[in-house]
């Protein structure tokens, strides 16, 4: 007994309190909200379909996170720049013209499939551009080496960005089919939130496909197994680490044409907070796994958006909305903590982080 | 090899092509426009040129180093014709942007952009002596290199120099040049804007020399040095610290009061990165959520000494000041303990969701009733020593420096300790550290806590320097600052430190155009330091190599005495 005692590791005791101490306080919080019961099923509903409709976005930029970690096992910071800049550049030089021209809502869908495609396509070039000149020459060198890199690339372009567009916030055209409600079984849903739901699902099952079915997916998964053992099966390792940076950021570019139909809005910041959430969501749903980013970003956005009105709120916590990043945060620690192998993971956290 | 001696004309198209794209780049994004505003050479060369063909220039050069076999013909050809594809974007930017209005898309292909590359000549003429320029510049590049380093060195030392005190001619003026001996200097030199062609020519020619002259007896002096004895080598050594210290202390005088205050933010990042060093440089934890602990410290003395309503201690600056860094020192530990068994890229985006976090609470409403919100701490007071209020910079300088002294002796004590070589070690492999019975709890949440305390004091400093604190004064981009200067003076370095803050920090305070694109060339000077010396993250241990040489000669050169 007392040698059991001797034995006890007071770190472990401490992060075992720490963690006691927020789930009471999220218990507590929710248990006061329901007996309150300040919004009606509609107001959750609507939080609900919001946290999707976010959440799928955060599922696209996280498996670029994870695609290019599962590769690399490095933390690729500018992948939120790589978001960032597809759409800013299509809303610049097409979405904009073409709303001028009054193509934009004569032909919809074709206009948002063309500002889609463009936005992939910077987004993919400039993800290209910053592997070959910033991340490949440091493939060998210590890890925090391709880190600070990284982090040196993400604020790169987002001054880049903004000295070439500007530094306002520049408003997205809106579409008029994109504008009021659906009804799907007695629910409302704004058609923009549906869209971007909609969308995000084919985008993921063709990624899937892709990784899970394609001669180029089975390289990828081949190189992220074990990079010197691929090169000796005849692969092209520096050609997949390029493609699997291309395909991360071709579905961050196309993630920010969503949330350009959610949000109305691109400039040149906005990258930066959805990619360390991103970044988060992809940690959730254990790093390296695809199907797992995307759970997990859903996971956050549904969390995000519930989160300080059922939990914060019962805590008496006033305008408790300001506080959903500090909700993604904390939760980005506790996982880190807790799980660090995330929802799906492997056991990535003690052998290669 | 036969092929290498032929001209390769595929590289140097390609090497042309990206001269070119980096030129159009500078233009677009507004730096060449920008900086077009300040003359380095009164009338003739302005910042933003230099940036636009310095591009191209150094293209030219670094093409020729690729190419080092070929023949210096074959180089120079070659740098011909990088300089003249590199001018092939440009002068499509100048026919192209009047007819489809460039500017509609990107607001920085202004007209005034468009006179500064064309020379303020018309469209033809102007994209004809774009060519030329270009074409001569990309030769000079490729010539440059071609020189002797004999020559090389003084040539672009010089030219370096002039570009300095061009650049800061503005402020050289303000401090020195209206009175006594300044005023006579002034028109030899200085041209209404920037240096005058004589100016440059002189202090070309003066810098060039001298370097040209310790390159060649440089050795020689320092070879005397090394022969002296011990004793008088560290009596050498010891004066010439305390010189330096008389001079920090006398350094307000000479400097007059804009300076200084330039001086004291830079002191404030001093302190604050020789904070995160520790962190960092000596124990390897890559912490990007540092600004925290400055929010924190400015936070604590805020609350604590404020006459507003939000004040509740009234205590005065000194009373505050331990409270202040204790409480860093608390939140150095509270944050430390979960990111204990993290490493390297997951810890520092978790201190990164940390320092995000401090901020947004600072900013909420939540936490509004204790420390104001968006509305920040108002009316913090000046610290006070024996009834004289600092105020003026120059008083406050004497504060930072003291800090900073003390930072830096504990940083340079620390160093060589026990608990020093731990964190290094840890730093190095932290399983082995383990196994070597480093307790790894301890020495992190000691590298936390003490980065945090000189964050914190930093901060403390801050909060009554300015006499009010908002929310917004502690952004991520704090954190950045402070990454970047320490990597750019060299990963563990104390004089790095100094150094670092003093071109990251003081040179944009002195040029406000910088203000715009200081993040743009933080980021690119991250990338290029990361890959062109790589080495220069762990510069200690390399100085440590030399440290242990040379006790190693001291250690033979004693029994013999």
């Amino acid at each position: 007994m007392r040698q059991r005692f001797e034995n006890i590791d007071y770190l472990g005791v401490i992060l075992w309190l720490f963690r006691a101490v927020i789930i009471v306080a999220v218990i507590w919080g929710t248990i006061a909200t329901i007996l309150n019961n300040p919004y009606s099923t509609e107001n959750w509903i609507d939080f609900l379909v919001f946290g999707l409709a976010q959440g799928s976005l955060y599922a696209l930029i996280a498996l670029g996170y994870t695609l290019v970690y599962g590769i690399l096992f490095m933390i690729n910071f500018a992948h939120g720049e790589f978001f960032m800049s597809g759409v800013f550049t299509a809303t610049v030089f097409v979405a904009i013209p073409l709303n001028q021209a009054g193509y934009l809502n004569r032909y919809p869908i074709l206009s948002l499939l063309g500002i889609t495609l463009v936005a992939m396509v910077v987004s993919m070039g400039i993800a290209i551009l910053t592997e070959r000149v910033a991340y490949r020459p440091l493939r060998r060198a210590p890890r925090l080496v391709p880190l600070i890199t990284a982090i040196g690339a993400s604020f790169f372009w987002q001054y880049f960005f903004r000295g070439l567009y500007g530094s306002g916030v520049t408003a997205f055209p809106t579409v008029d089919i994109l504008k009021g409600k659906w009804s799907i079984g007695g629910i409302e849903i704004l058609k923009a939130q549906g869209v971007v739901i909609v969308a995000s699902v084919l985008l993921l099952i063709g990624l899937y496909i892709f990784v899970m079915r394609t001669k180029t997916g089975k390289a990828m998964r081949a190189v992220a197994e074990d990079k010197d053992i691929a090169a000796l099966m005849g692969i092209d390792v520096d050609r997949v680490i390029v493609i699997t940076f291309a395909t991360g950021a071709a579905l961050a570019g196309a993630a920010g044409v969503l949330y350009a139909l959610l949000f109305r809005q691109v400039h040149f910041f906005m990258g930066f907070i959805p990619g360390i959430k991103a970044f988060t969501a992809a940690v959730l749903g254990g790093i390296g796994s695809v199907p797992g980013a995307a759970l997990g970003g859903l996971f956050l956005g549904m969390f995000e958006s519930v989160g300080p009105s059922l939990f914060l709120e019962g805590l008496g916590i006033p305008a408790a909305y300001q506080l959903k990043d500090v909700i993604a945060f904390t939760m980005l620690v506790l996982v880190l903590i807790f799980r660090p192998q995330g929802i799906l993971g492997e056991r990535l956290a003690e052998k290669k982080a | 090899m036969e092929t290498s001696t032929r001209f390769n004309w595929r590289e140097s198209v390609r090497m042309g092509l990206i001269a070119g794209v980096i030129a159009l780049s500078l233009s677009l994004i507004g730096l060449v426009e920008t900086f077009g505003g300040r003359d380095i050479i009164g009338g003739v060369v302005s910042l933003g040129q230099i940036f636009l063909f310095g591009a191209i220039m150094g293209v030219g050069y670094f093409s020729a180093q690729r190419n080092l076999n070929a023949r210096a013909g074959v180089n120079l050809l070659g740098g011909l014709l990088i300089g003249v594809l590199a001018s092939l974007p440009l002068v499509v930017l100048i026919f192209v942007a009047e007819p489809i209005n460039l500017r509609q898309f990107l607001p920085n292909a202004s007209p005034a952009l468009l006179e500064l590359i064309t020379f303020g000549q018309e469209q033809v003429t102007g994209a004809l002596i774009m060519v030329a320029v270009c074409g001569v510049l990309g030769l000079i590049g490729a010539g440059i290199y071609l020189l002797p380093s004999r020559l090389r060195r003084p040539l672009l030392i010089g030219l370096l120099l002039v570009l300095l005190i061009g650049l800061l001619s503005e402020i050289i003026i303000l401090a020195w040049g209206n009175k006594g001996l300044g005023l006579k200097i002034r028109p030899l030199i200085f041209a209404a804007k920037g240096l005058s062609i004589r100016g440059a020519l002189l202090v070309f020619l003066v810098v060039a020399g001298l370097n040209a002259a310790w390159s060649s007896q440089g050795d020689r002096v320092r070879q005397r040095l090394d022969a002296l004895p011990s004793g008088q080598q560290r009596a050498f050594r010891w004066s010439s610290l305390i010189l330096g210290l008389v001079i920090l202390l006398f350094l307000p005088m000479i400097l007059r009061t804009y300076l200084t205050e330039v001086i004291d933010n830079v002191g404030l990042y001093v302190l604050m990165g020789l904070g995160l060093n520790i962190v960092v440089g000596f124990a390897g934890l890559l912490d990007l959520g540092y600004v925290a602990f400055f929010a924190i410290g400015a936070y604590t003395m805020g609350v604590l000494t404020s006459q507003g309503d939000l004040g509740v201690g009234g205590m005065s600056f000194w009373m505050a000041l331990p409270f202040a860094v204790l409480a860093s020192v608390m939140a150095g530990i509270i944050l430390g303990v979960p990111v204990l068994r993290m490493r390297g890229d997951y810890l520092a985006i978790v201190t990164l969701g940390f320092g995000e976090i401090i901020r947004i609470l600072a900013l909420s409403d939540f936490l509004a009733p204790v420390i104001g919100g968006a509305q920040g701490i108002l009316k913090i007071p000046k610290a006070r020593i024996g009834g004289v209020e600092l105020v003026a910079p120059e008083q406050l300088y004497y504060l930072i420096l003291g800090a900073c002294l003390i930072a830096a002796y504990v940083s340079w004590r620390l160093r060589d300790s026990r608990l020093g070589r731990q964190w290094m070690a840890m730093r190095e492999d932290e399983d082995v550290a383990q196994a070597m019975g480093i307790d790894l709890v301890q020495t992190k949440l000691l590298a936390f806590a003490i980065g945090a305390a000189f964050s914190g004091m930093s901060g403390a400093i801050f909060a009554s320097k300015l006499s009010s604190i908002f929310p917004h004064s502690f952004n991520l981009l704090i954190s950045i600052n402070v990454l970047s200067l320490i990597i750019l003076g060299g990963i563990g370095s104390l004089p790095g430190v100094v150094v670092g803050a003093l071109i990251l920090v003081g040179l944009p305070e002195l040029l406000r155009e910088f203000a715009e694109y200081r993040l743009l060339m933080y980021g690119a000077l991250l990338i290029v330091m990361m890959i062109v010396r790589p080495e220069g993250f762990w510069p200690e241990a390399t100085r440590k190599r030399e440290l242990h040489g040379y006790e190693e000669l001291e250690a033979k050169a004693v029994p013999a005495e």
